[in-house]
């Protein structure tokens, strides 16, 4: 077991947390929580791989992928922002709902396996003669990958340092005062849970047609929509928090893999190796991981007094009091 | 109070009418909200027409064949109520957590620990081989009521500790249950390299209708067994609790309005702990009775997702304890019959939309919609 390949394929399975992650950061920035984010990367994954099979060009997969997971966002969206209802059941009902039609549109798909086209993998020159981190970061991954080292400083400082982040700030902090100075609440929070669905899309699509290509219904995403809804709290709505987190996610998913390959490790003998059984305690591993990241994640918003975005999970009813 | 106009007033009204929405302020009348409930089964099962009809089947035929397979005769009316008894109990378990608001999604786990810990009395062996039925039956499910409690404490002191999101924190346990019944069926309870344990011995089988079928002949072949006795006790002592004695009315107070709670002096922490385990109980009981009562081992495959269903069929119930016993039946015939619907996902999105159609449905149980005549200016 090479420490440097699982670290490097850990960065590859994070980038589908990060997608994931960032995604439901916007949402939850603008104040509508969706834990619709694991039915939604299915339909990603599904429609990626349906439409990569069919047209043959995995872009066009991706695109339509993002565009099939934002659009059944915007039910979540409509039942959450127009109806106010609350946002928890809503974003469970989204789940189903998503996980119904990538179920019934990805039937027969899993017999395609080895005729869709898969995006490209690069290795960048010059940056991967870095020792170390160029053999984990810039070695041989996805494209997508990459597109994710690019995309994540920019979702901070599109949050942090633009207009249109401190609209999207101020419509989840105290969307009535936002109302007041003429910012359109209810059409921002459409538009950012679109974002969220796009971003889930492409994570689900990054899956399908890249990290672990196929298309094996439930099991295709396994949790990781709903690991990301964790992280984006332990992250505290942060992209750079997210990405650290992701890619650590990430490592520990492939070191759960990879930890049973080698007889001995660091010299002692090495029980998951001997006793492949174990191997189901190593699965439960990123679950468990989840949980802490969690209460670290709590206490430390405790601590810090850096909360959820004040109006998170509220409706934004004009003309009663409140946030 | 709010007006949405949802047509935009013009000076000449092409329509002499329009739509006025408004809050209530009364309760919404009592027929209401039962009849949304079935209007939003309807919708769903629309759709489902229409993605069978996409798919190139005949929608008609196959929910004729549904009905006739899963109510068409006393024999497969016992299959459904065999399906509805899990669904019974873990949709009591999402109904008394969500009545408090505490987002329990993880009975799919509690249910397999509840599996796990009924299993233990047999396999272990916690009770000799020959112990009498009634003590297996009680042992069993006290142990599966008390491995649920546990997956359901949990999380429960978690939320009531460190302030952890109950939403992630039983979803990750159902991932973690599932591994751990995993090695307990691979490694250490396997019979002959397979991955399932060994059947249990008949005095650790609930008894079954057909067990009876010596005496009154209508009840030969027919598997309902003494879970559902279970399940709908489990409901009525629900009911009862959350509507008539004052522990419910803690739970339904927190659930309107935690500060309010907080300033009656209702202990917020202990009370999320103890639904918790409670509600893990009632999914652990539907893992007993699953294993006890059908499957009579321990196996991998227990549970088509029985779990994520209860949140469905809570809601469609609103959250009331009887009516999650209807809501669980036409799930179980849903479930039951669905199996052999082409193509395969239809049973997961007619849930899907169900529970969509149900949430949006609620606008009007908060909201009076009326069509007005315009008034001219």
């Amino acid at each position: 077991m090479d420490l440097l390949i699982v670290l490097a394929s850990g960065v590859a399975t994070g980038t589908v947390l990060l997608y994931a992650t960032v995604g439901e950061i916007f949402s939850e920035r603008s104040g509508i929580l969706n834990l619709g984010v694991e039915g939604m990367m299915l339909l990603g994954a599904m429609t990626a791989y349906r439409f990569s099979a069919t047209t043959g060009n995995p872009w066009i997969g991706l695109l339509v992928a993002m565009l099939a997971a934002g659009l059944i966002s915007q039910v979540h969206a409509f039942i959450a922002i127009t109806l106010q209802a609350d946002q928890v059941i809503s974003g469970l009902a989204l789940n189903f709902l998503a996980t119904g039609v990538s179920l019934v549109f990805g039937e027969g798909l899993t017999s395609l396996r080895d005729v869709v086209p898969q995006l490209p993998k690069l290795t960048i020159p010059l940056l991967n003669q870095i020792p170390i981190l160029g053999k984990v970061f810039f070695t041989n991954h996805s494209i997508m990958v990459f597109i994710g080292y690019l995309f994540v400083p920019l979702a901070w400082y599109y949050i942090n340092r633009t207009r249109p982040g401190l609209h999207l700030r101020a419509v989840g902090e105290y969307p009535a005062a936002a109302d007041t100075l003429g910012i359109r609440v209810f059409g921002l929070r459409y538009f950012y849970v679109f974002v969220g669905g796009l971003l889930a899309g492409l994570a689900g699509a990054t899956i399908s047609l890249s990290i672990s290509p196929g298309w094996f219904g439930v099991l295709t995403t396994s949790g990781q929509g709903w690991i990301a809804i964790g992280l984006v709290i332990f992250a505290q709505w942060n992209p750079i928090r997210a990405a650290f987190g992701a890619f650590t996610f990430g490592a520990l998913r492939r070191l759960v893999l990879d930890i049973q390959g080698p007889s001995i490790i660091l010299g002692l003998a090495n029980p998951f190796f001997y006793n492949t059984y174990y191997g189901f305690f190593l699965k439960m591993l990123p679950y468990a991981f989840t949980v802490i990241f969690l209460v670290i994640g709590s206490r430390e918003a405790k601590r810090k007094r850096i909360g959820t975005p004040a109006a998170l999970g509220l409706p934004y009813i004009r003309g009663q009091r409140g946030l | 109070m709010s007006e949405v106009e949802v047509n935009k007033p013009s000076k000449r009204p092409i329509f002499p009418y329009k739509i006025k929405v408004e809050n209530r302020v009364e309760n919404p009348p009592r027929w209401l909200s039962p009849l949304l409930s079935v209007v939003a089964v309807v919708i769903a099962l629309l759709v489902g027409a229409l993605v069978i009809r996409i798919a190139g089947g005949q929608p008609w035929a196959v929910y004729k064949h549904i009905a006739k397979y899963s109510f068409g005769s006393l024999g497969v009316l016992s299959d459904t109520m065999v399906k509805a008894i899990p669904l019974m109990l873990v949709g009591l378990a999402c109904s008394i957590a969500f009545r408090m608001k505490l987002w329990n999604i993880g009975a799919e786990g509690q249910f397999f620990l509840g599996a796990f810990g009924a299993s233990m009395v047999v396999l272990l062996p916690i009770l000799p081989e020959d112990a009498p039925q009634w003590l297996f039956i009680i042992t069993m499910a006290v142990f599966g009521m008390v491995f649920g409690a546990l997956w359901g404490f949990i999380p429960g002191f978690l939320k009531a500790r460190y302030n952890v999101n109950e939403i992630i924190s039983t979803l990750m346990m159902n991932y973690i249950a599932i591994e751990w019944n995993n090695y307990f069926i691979y490694a250490v309870w396997t019979e002959g390299g397979f991955q399932m344990s060994r059947m249990f011995q008949r005095n650790a089988w609930l008894p079954r209708l057909s067990d009876l079928a010596g005496r009154w002949k209508v009840f030969s072949g027919l598997t309902t067994h003494l879970g559902l006795a279970f399940a709908v006790a489990a409901a009525v002592i629900l009911w009862f609790v959350l509507a008539k004695t004052q522990w419910g009315y803690e739970i339904r107070l927190i659930g309107d309005n935690p500060r309010a709670a907080e300033y009656a002096g209702v202990k917020i922490g202990r009370n999320i702990i103890l639904v918790m385990m409670v509600s893990g109980a009632l999914a652990g009981l539907a893992g007993m009775s699953e294993i006890s009562g059908v499957v009579h081992r321990l196996q991998g495959a227990i549970s088509p997702g029985y779990g994520y269903t209860g949140i469905i069929i809570a809601w469609l119930a609103k959250l009331n304890p009887l009516a999650v016993i209807v809501a669980s039946i036409l799930f179980g015939a849903l479930i039951l019959a669905g199996r052999e619907v082409q193509p395969s996902g239809v049973p997961t999105l007619i849930q899907g939309v169900i529970m969509v159609s149900l949430i949006a449905s609620d606008f009007f149980l908060r909201n009076r919609v009326r069509i007005i005549r315009r008034v001219e200016d």
